[in-house]
């Protein structure tokens, strides 16, 4: 394993936590915990929207140390549900994201489709590109493919691991799936129904 | 011409047409008759205490009296403005945000006023400050209220936007650009309507106040003139502040939303 590139040190918000976890360049990580557990509120805690304890470093470097802005550019995480406030996708990207969207089998045609005649799954993929289109070091995935079929599933995840190699970025990825998550991560993280950290194992 | 002093006789020949007005309300169950007769009670016995309380400052004309009063009516407005607020901020900041924005354009407003445009002497002379003031501090007060009430409704209604926004790297301000200039606009409208129906649709009231006790109406439509521009100055700095106090109080130094800073009223 090389440095880390990503740390969350005793990171505590509500009453979940204080969770230590060290990422490397690279490495996907799976959180899984039963429903209500406060796995959303984690991820949130990491992107610095959620006031918490604890800290979380970039490269070494402390949020704290960078304006948070900054700090959520770099440190994404994506919403199980994602927010659209024009009438069209299109101006929620500022760049060409056509590559990105023909990765994840979506139509450029869609950019000037109304939101609501998206469906929930390509909602999901277009949420994903937007946030990729940041091009993000860390990313923070609240069961990003909860609404896909197989094949979209299938796209995601090796959209996500050749993001994660070619940027030396690493993830943390939110699923109930536990087969999904033995075949994208490398480690697994788990918080118990209290929200504090249960057993970790690294496959 | 003069003024026509109004008798005790006159005001009751008013309050019997609103009499027969409530007599009918009543007898058609209207349910409003209560309400209107209350109001009415209210109208009179309230300015007639302010028309008290007024005679003796402008007796007096000193410059404590003067202050004692605006500072009396700042802080009703205040308080005015705090309580139409569906969701209102903890710890008494909507009152303390709204009653700086009005301090603020309203007093200054008036004072730059009375010192430079109006020239009376002394400048504090209650006939010309105390309603000035008055109606700069109404109108401020309703610009502030709408658009307070507008920027934490749509705030807490669209956090999801809000939240994505700033997930994806927004700045609090940037993430919010939207909704403030929504609230901007809509403490703003009733000004800007009143500004455009001005003399067409309605004649104003100080105007119409001044007519009536037997100004010339050309000077009647200087001070009217005079007074919408104040109106506007004050209503859209006070607005813009307090929608700028409002924003900052809704996001802290990490950027991020402080929907716990509001709670409902």
């Amino acid at each position: 394993m090389s440095t880390a590139r990503f740390q969350a040190i005793g990171l505590a918000t509500g009453s979940i936590g204080p969770v230590d976890i060290t990422l490397a360049a690279g490495e996907c990580m799976g959180l899984s915990a039963p429903s209500g557990a406060g796995k959303t509120r984690l991820l949130r805690a990491m992107a610095d929207l959620d006031v918490h304890q604890g800290e979380c470093r970039l490269d070494g470097v402390a949020a704290a140390d960078m304006p948070a802005p900054e700090w959520r550019r770099r440190v994404a995480f994506l919403a199980a549900e994602s927010a659209w406030w024009a009438d069209t996708p299109r101006p929620h990207f500022e760049n060409d994201c056509t590559s990105l969207l023909d990765t994840l089998d979506l139509s450029p045609a869609l950019l000037d489709q109304p939101i609501e005649h998206l469906s929930s799954g390509q909602k999901q993929r277009m949420a994903l590109a937007r946030s990729l289109a940041h091009t993000p070091d860390v990313l923070l995935l609240d069961e990003p493919t909860a609404n896909l079929d197989d094949r979209n599933i299938e796209r995601v995840e090796r959209l996500i691991a050749d993001y994660l190699s070619a940027r030396h970025a690493c993830c943390i990825w939110v699923s109930h799936d536990q087969t999904q998550l033995a075949r994208i991560a490398s480690s697994h993280y788990r918080l118990d129904s209290a929200g504090q950290p249960a057993d970790v194992t690294c496959s | 011409m003069q003024l026509i002093s109004l008798s005790f006789f006159d005001l009751a020949l008013a309050a019997i047409a609103v009499v027969a007005l409530a007599v009918t309300t009543a007898t058609m169950k209207l349910g409003v008759t209560r309400t209107l007769l209350v109001a009415a009670v209210r109208t009179a016995a309230q300015l007639a205490l302010v028309g008290l309380i007024l005679e003796a400052v402008f007796a007096q004309e000193r410059l404590l009296w003067v202050a004692l009063m605006a500072f009396v009516m700042l802080l009703l407005a205040g308080r005015e403005a705090a309580t139409r607020q569906k969701r209102r901020f903890t710890g008494g900041y909507g009152f303390m945000a709204g009653t700086a924005s009005m301090f603020l354009s309203s007093f200054v407003t008036a004072v730059a006023t009375l010192v430079i445009v109006i020239r009376v002497e002394p400048w504090y002379t209650p006939q010309y400050a105390i309603p000035l003031l008055g109606m700069l501090l109404g109108n401020t007060m309703t610009g502030i209220a709408l658009a307070m009430d507008r920027l934490t409704q749509e705030v807490w209604r669209g956090a999801n936007v809000v939240e994505t926004r700033l997930a994806l790297g927004a700045s609090a301000s940037e993430a919010v650009a939207d909704m403030r200039r929504d609230a901007m606009r809509a403490g703003l409208i009733p000004m800007l309507n009143a500004m455009a129906a001005a003399g067409i649709i309605s004649l104003p009231g100080m105007m119409t106040g001044q007519i009536l006790a037997g100004s010339p109406p050309w000077e009647a439509v200087k001070y009217q003139i005079l007074i919408m521009f104040l109106i506007a100055t004050g209503t859209g700095f006070g607005t813009l502040l307090a929608v700028e106090l409002g924003t900052r109080r809704l996001f802290d130094e990490r950027h991020r939303l402080r929907l716990d800073r509001l709670r409902r009223s």
